[in-house]
């Protein structure tokens, strides 16, 4: 199988420009933390010598503006303290992280505030809600603090409030709510403050997975509402695949793969990335680009056209039905052909 | 939410009701039955009297008696202190305490108080004779008549045995507050007996009182004048005879304790005053039957101390004359 | 007891070996006993002092002379003085004493109950107002209102100040480890050291009265409104305060807008705490001449008048269980008012609120106005029959059960106590201490030995090791009584309601009535001994090891308890094998507790014939050259507390560990 050059399933071009870059980002926990970057040493050794964890080891990535950016690993593997690294909840000991160009790192007290305030919100896992207050009145949460007066972020709350879809629950309490629509407060807390990025960490594993699946709807629906950029942390491989633009997975504080989906599960880095991606259907997920071939001199070229970014399970049908190779081409030019054969055999073959 | 026009109405009828309630009311308005405000034109020659009111009904007995004549016949406020000694004794140099009117020896707080500190002084003899010693239940003075010298004790340590004397007899101390020598005699003496603390006069009283009515052997530390003494008359044990001095070195001490002149102490403040409270304070004296008798209207008969003073007052005019200041 | 010495000391049967060693510890320390007994015991004679103890009383003295000239009283102190004095009388002017030239305070019997029925119907709830209502006419009827007032006016001086100092020191202890680490070992300091030490020094800075009665409670109260409001602090979820961080709150928009709120249900049990605390002080802060039923209670002492003192003794528990009752509805009502939504608009509850002070002034009018409202009637007191009947209780108490209690006293003693104590006095000290330090070791972890290794040689410094070892013996007798009662007791009221309800009002009872008042029956049953100090301590220890006990069988999962049944446990197999092993923090958090209110009547038990520590305190508070030496048995019991605590922390925190299978030794 040949590995196509890279092109984005997305129409977000590679020129479009960071909004967030982080470059060799280390977090150590334990005594002396900043002797610790740059070690190679392993995790058990690491404990054994200096009694110190590294969360996040020498983690270099870049954030397009608008884009779904998903973080996933196994627990432990440090991505949520990465994800907290970005807005300092947890403040790294090495490495730079530029929002927009503005050293995150380098802020003072007011300025990060400024920033949490009105650059980056955060979703999280269990909700973090305040049971003393009504739906409301947690979504004003964030405004009120930062001083907006009492009439503008009430009406700014009823906006977002409907647009996560609470209408008619504003008065209740967060217990009164299910898993589901407390996680919509905490959705709209987040949008409330009207933010250049979204980070959510892990915010749907809490859910039971009928819930889990609307909200991941809800979030794709939101992105294409707002356009937002989203940095979100899971666990969860097919969520990744479902709402990513880009993976990043790591492991062990480690980055060990970042690309789209149809990357990972196509060329996965190593063999814990492929052991990873091994349950996935490929078909959902690699595109004709992955499967296409150059055509036999003898095939006719007359067949139907799909852009190489069609994924398979959706050029299934034309495919299966047309009497001669499906032609694979993007803006005029051939790139190759997919017939039965080809799709027979990653719907068949799975691995490979 | 729906009682809540009923809560409404009721909270409605309820302040109607009270609004007539405040119309149709015919009590007695404050202020117009009120007692005349103590002290007439004399209050201000005697002003306030601070007593210190130490924790024993003899002690209680001598001040309420002070306090009623001071109040009716020389017009003092008289305002009355619940204290332990140590901490009424402090009172004189916080200028808090005026008078306290029964006190047994005490003479490290004499030392600090009247000849170091130099805020309080002695205002004589309150007439009260203290005794202190060891005592047993009457009906043991008489089912072991010898009981009463010392040198039979050991005959009888065994009988006084208890679950905490650890084998030998007990000897019952009572209340921290009296300084005993109760370890050193009972050391100097040879006597077979271990000191256990009772802790309290309370403790004391009842274990004399049980021992009685269960006719249990006890034999411990007591006191006149005391108003239990009225209700059941304890018998003293004769330890070797008090001499002059014989109990100057507290741990080679072997004789019994001396015999106590209760006294009145006043703080220098109150001395100097020149208010006829001070007077009053010094000239008073009466005897242990006296005394005994106020605490008996107050133990026995459970009257208040003001009633208790009042009746004695009514029924001895002489003496109460003899205390008054000369005018 | 079986399954608690199991669960305290799991560890040890769980590791054979350890087992061994300790029986090994005690075998020499047996051995050690036959052999040396009665050498190098310390013994020190009652009224025998060592040079510490002088130098402690002329410590004591140079402050007391100090007094006049030192800025430090002059200013700083008599101003504290004057506010305090200042603040309880105008509650007493408000509720208590004659003021403003009236000869009554300004609110009669019915104003004070119309404002605090109010107060319980606004916060509380109507149950809890009815109970307020009803609590304080019985104060009228048992003929002590004036008393009452007294000691409720003093009472919520003293904690309005607790609150107002402890609520802030909270807060800061709950946002700050430093000074958490900090403030702990004070605080246990300030619960443990017994009042009888301070209290006489204290008539010497804030003089006798008001002042000095509300810093004497305030001692005791404000380490629970400290520590409470900490822990609500301490224990707001980090997902939320972790949002609020990461919206950009600043610590102080998170304090107010997360903190506080979510703590707050806390802080309100603090309060409950803080005021059960100060009552608590009402019979030793009218040894200073405190106002109220305290004086009723020592009045009646004196003459052994068990009626006199039994009925003060019941308006102050009245007045523990309607001020416990009101602040737990209180409590509840936030809880509950956050969880049905509000339950009432705005506009409703203000009509509701104006209501209820509407009431509240005309009763409050009319009690200022009319003599009927200012004044409990006096014919409706019924005090003079509750005083014969608890009397005629009392002597036939006495008299008919003497024989049995005095039997069981001495089995008891001769059984348990006397070995026990002979074993810890008749040894050499240094045997004793090194067979305490091996055991802490043992049962604990390094740091408790260390801790003492550190205690016991404060011990043998302040010279009153034989002291020490004479009310250790009790103390600990006194909680395995206390913990069989626990856990008898608490299993029962754990697994039956009705139980609970029937006992609940006697165990706030024996928590909250001053021991004074039951010291002459029990004195007359057991006679003055140690065992009668033991019982008194019981009764006052054993109540919060019950709740606790019950708490904790309560609290285990029914689904646990259902899948025992399934397989067909008995009741008993279900209580040794599956309530009781789960409840084990439940009862850990009992014997500690039970130990420490244990330790808190070491000085009652000197005043019933316990001796030792607890009677150095009380003839230090007595006897002016036994002053220095009360201190130091004050400092010494302090020291036991705290060896005590620790020691019993680490054996749990190794028991935890071996129960959820870590290594012990970490």
């Amino acid at each position: 199988m040949t590995v196509p050059s890279l092109t984005e399933r997305t129409p977000l071009g590679t020129e479009t420009p960071p909004i967030l870059e982080v470059k060799g980002l280390w977090k150590v926990f334990g005594p002396k933390a900043d002797r610790v970057v740059g070690t190679a040493l392993g995790r058990t050794e690491l404990k054994e010598q200096t009694g110190c964890v590294a969360a996040v080891r020498d983690v270099s990535f870049s954030v397009r503006r608008g884009e779904v950016f998903v973080v996933m690993g196994l627990s432990g593997s440090g991505k949520s303290t990465l994800v907290r690294c970005l807005t300092r909840l947890i403040e790294p000991t090495a490495g730079e992280i530029l929002l927009d160009g503005d050293d995150v790192r380098k802020a003072d007290e007011k300025r990060l505030r400024e920033l949490r305030r009105h650059r980056m919100a955060m979703v999280f896992q269990h909700f973090g809600l305040l049971p003393h207050r009504c739906v409301l009145d947690n979504v004003v949460f964030g405004l009120e603090i930062r001083g907006v007066p009492k009439q503008d972020r009430y009406v700014r709350a009823r906006e977002v409030v409907g647009l996560v879809g609470l209408t008619g629950f504003e008065s209740s309490y967060p217990d009164q709510l299910s898993g589901g629509m407390q996680q919509r407060v905490g959705l709209a807390r987040a949008l409330a403050a009207d933010p250049e990025v979204l980070l959510f960490d892990e915010p749907f594993s809490a859910l039971d997975p009928l819930i889990r699946r609307e909200m991941q709807n809800e979030v794709i629906r939101l992105h294409h509402e707002v356009g937002k950029t989203m940095i979100f942390i899971t666990h969860d491989l097919s969520e990744a695949l479902k709402l990513g633009d880009r993976i990043l997975i790591m492991r062990d504080g480690e980055l060990v793969q970042v690309g789209t989906p149809d990357e990972v599960v196509g060329a996965p880095a190593d063999d814990y990335v492929r052991d990873f991606v091994s349950d996935v259907p490929r078909s959902h997920v690699l595109t004709l680009r992955w499967i296409m071939r150059e055509a036999l001199p003898d095939e006719p070229l007359d067949g139907p056209e799909l852009g190489p970014d069609v994924v398979i399970r959706d050029a299934v049908h034309t495919v299966m039905s047309a009497d001669r190779p499906v032609r694979v081409t993007q803006d005029g030019a051939l790139l190759g052909v997919v017939t039965s054969a080809e799709i027979l055999e990653v719907i068949a073959g799975g691995q490979s | 939410m729906t009682n809540s026009r009923s809560g409404k109405i009721r909270v409605l009828v309820l302040v109607a009701g009270m609004g007539l309630l405040l119309n149709a009311c015919a009590g007695a308005k404050v202020g117009e039955t009120a007692a005349p405000a103590a002290g007439g034109g004399s209050a201000k020659a005697c002003g306030t009297l601070n007593l210190a009111i130490n924790p024993w009904v003899g002690y209680e007995a001598n001040a309420a008696v002070i306090g009623y004549v001071a109040e009716k016949n020389l017009g003092c406020k008289v305002v009355k202190k619940d204290l332990k000694e140590e901490v009424a004794w402090q009172g004189f140099s916080t200028g808090e305490v005026d008078a306290v009117v029964e006190n047994w020896g005490h003479d490290d707080l004499k030392k600090k108080y009247i000849d170091d500190q130099k805020t309080a002084v002695s205002a004589g003899p309150t007439g009260n004779k203290g005794v202190i010693g060891w005592y047993v239940a009457p009906w043991m003075a008489e089912k072991y008549p010898d009981i009463t010298d010392w040198n039979n004790l050991n005959k009888y340590a065994s009988l006084f045995k208890t679950s905490e004397s650890g084998g030998k007899g007990q000897l019952l101390d009572g209340d921290p507050s009296f300084v005993t020598n109760d370890e050193a005699l009972v050391k100097n003496l040879k006597l077979d007996f271990k000191v256990v603390y009772a802790g309290s006069e309370t403790a004391l009283i009842t274990a004399f009182r049980q021992s009685q009515k269960q006719q249990t052997p006890l034999i411990g530390y007591f006191y006149e004048p005391q108003w239990f003494l009225s209700e059941l008359k304890l018998v003293k044990v004769n330890l070797p005879a008090y001499k002059d001095g014989c109990d100057a070195d507290a741990a080679k001490v072997a004789c019994d304790y001396p015999p106590y002149e209760l006294d009145k102490i006043v703080s220098k403040k109150f001395a100097d005053s020149g208010s006829p409270a001070y007077d009053l304070v010094k000239n008073f004296t009466w005897t242990n039957d006296d005394q005994n008798l106020v605490a008996k209207y107050i133990t026995e008969d459970k009257m208040t101390a003001e009633e208790a003073a009042a009746k004695w007052v009514a029924d001895n005019p002489d003496k109460v004359k003899a205390w008054l200041p000369k005018s | 007891m079986a399954p608690v010495v199991g669960a305290v000391t799991g560890v040890a049967t769980r590791l054979r070996v350890r087992g061994l060693l300790i029986l090994a510890v005690l075998a020499i320390w047996g051995l050690g006993w036959a052999l040396l007994n009665g050498r190098d015991t310390l013994a020190l004679g009652g009224a025998e002092l060592t040079p510490l103890h002088s130098s402690l009383s002329e410590g004591m003295d140079a402050v007391d002379d100090s007094r006049n000239s030192n800025p430090f009283f002059l200013y700083f102190i008599n101003y504290i003085r004057l506010f305090l004095d200042e603040a309880v009388t105008f509650v007493q002017a408000l509720i208590s004493q004659p003021s403003f030239g009236r000869p009554v305070p300004v609110l009669g019997w019915l104003g004070v109950t119309g404002l605090a029925t109010a107060i319980a119907l606004l916060y509380g709830n109507r149950k809890a107002a009815l109970l307020t209502a009803a609590g304080l006419v019985s104060f009228g009827l048992l003929g002590l209102w004036q008393e009452s007032m007294d000691t409720l006016a003093l009472t919520l001086t003293a904690v309005v100040l607790s609150l107002a100092v402890g609520i802030p020191l909270g807060v800061w202890a709950g946002m700050s480890d430093r000074f958490h680490r900090l403030v702990t070992p004070v605080l246990d300091f300030m619960q443990t050291m017994p009042t009888f030490v301070y209290l006489a020094p204290l008539t010497l800075f804030f003089l006798i009265g008001p002042a000095s009665a509300t810093v004497a409670t305030m001692i005791y109260a404000v380490p629970p409104a400290i520590r409470i409001t900490a822990h609500g602090i301490r224990q707001v979820s980090p997902d939320t305060l972790e949002a609020g961080a990461s919206l950009g709150a600043t610590t102080a928009q998170s304090l107010r807008h997360v903190r506080l709120p979510m703590a707050k249900q806390t802080i309100i049990v603090g309060v409950n705490q803080t005021i059960m605390a100060a009552l608590s002080m009402a019979t030793i802060a009218a040894l200073i001449d405190a106002p109220g039923l305290g004086k009723t209670v020592l009045k009646a002492l004196q003459t052994l008048d068990v009626g006199t003192a039994f009925n003060a003794g019941l308006a102050i528990v009245i007045m523990a269980v309607v001020l416990d009752r009101v602040t737990s509805a209180a409590s509840r009502r936030v809880e509950a008012e956050r969880r049905a939504g509000r339950l009432l608009t705005p506009g409703r509850r203000r009509l509701q609120v104006a209501g209820v002070l509407g009431v509240t002034a005309v009763l409050g009018y009319l009690s200022y106005t009319y003599v009927w409202a200012a004044e409990f009637p006096a014919q409706a007191n019924i005090g003079p029959v509750v005083r014969r009947a608890a009397d005629a209780a009392s002597v036939w108490v006495q008299d008919s059960l003497v024989g049995f209690t005095g039997a069981v006293k001495n089995l008891l003693t001769n059984g348990l106590l006397n070995p026990f104590e002979s074993l810890l006095t008749g040894s050499p000290w240094w045997l004793v201490f090194a067979v305490a330090v091996a055991v802490a070791l043992l049962v604990g972890n390094a740091r408790a030995a260390l801790a003492t290794a550190a205690g016991l040689a404060v011990l043998v410094l302040l010279g009153l090791w034989q002291d020490s070892m004479v009310t250790l013996a009790s103390t600990l007798v006194a909680t395995i009584l206390v913990m069989m009662l626990g856990v008898v007791v608490g299993v029962w009221m754990g697994r039956s309601d009705r139980a609970d309800t029937v006992l609940r009002p006697v165990l706030d009872a024996g928590q909250t009535m001053p021991a004074f008042v039951y010291l002459v029956p029990i004195l007359g049953l057991f006679g003055p001994t140690r065992f009668t100090a033991i019982i008194a301590a019981v009764v006052f220890a054993a109540p919060v090891a019950i709740k606790l006990v019950a708490e904790g069988i309560r609290r285990v999962s029914p689904t646990t308890v259902e899948a025992a049944t399934s397989v067909g446990a008995s009741t008993w197999q279900l209580i040794s094998k599956v309530q009781l092993p789960m409840a084990r923090s439940g009862m850990t958090l009992a014997a500690s507790q039970g130990l420490i209110y244990v330790l808190s009547m070491v000085v009652v038990g000197g005043l019933v014939g316990a001796g030792a520590l607890g009677y150095d305190v009380v003839a230090g508070f007595s006897q002016h050259q036994l002053r220095g030496k009360g201190l130091a048995a004050g400092l010494a019991i302090v020291v036991l507390g705290i060896v005590l605590d620790r020691v019993m922390r680490a054996a749990t925190e190794r028991a935890d560990a071996a129960a959820h299978g870590g290594q012990p030794h970490k």
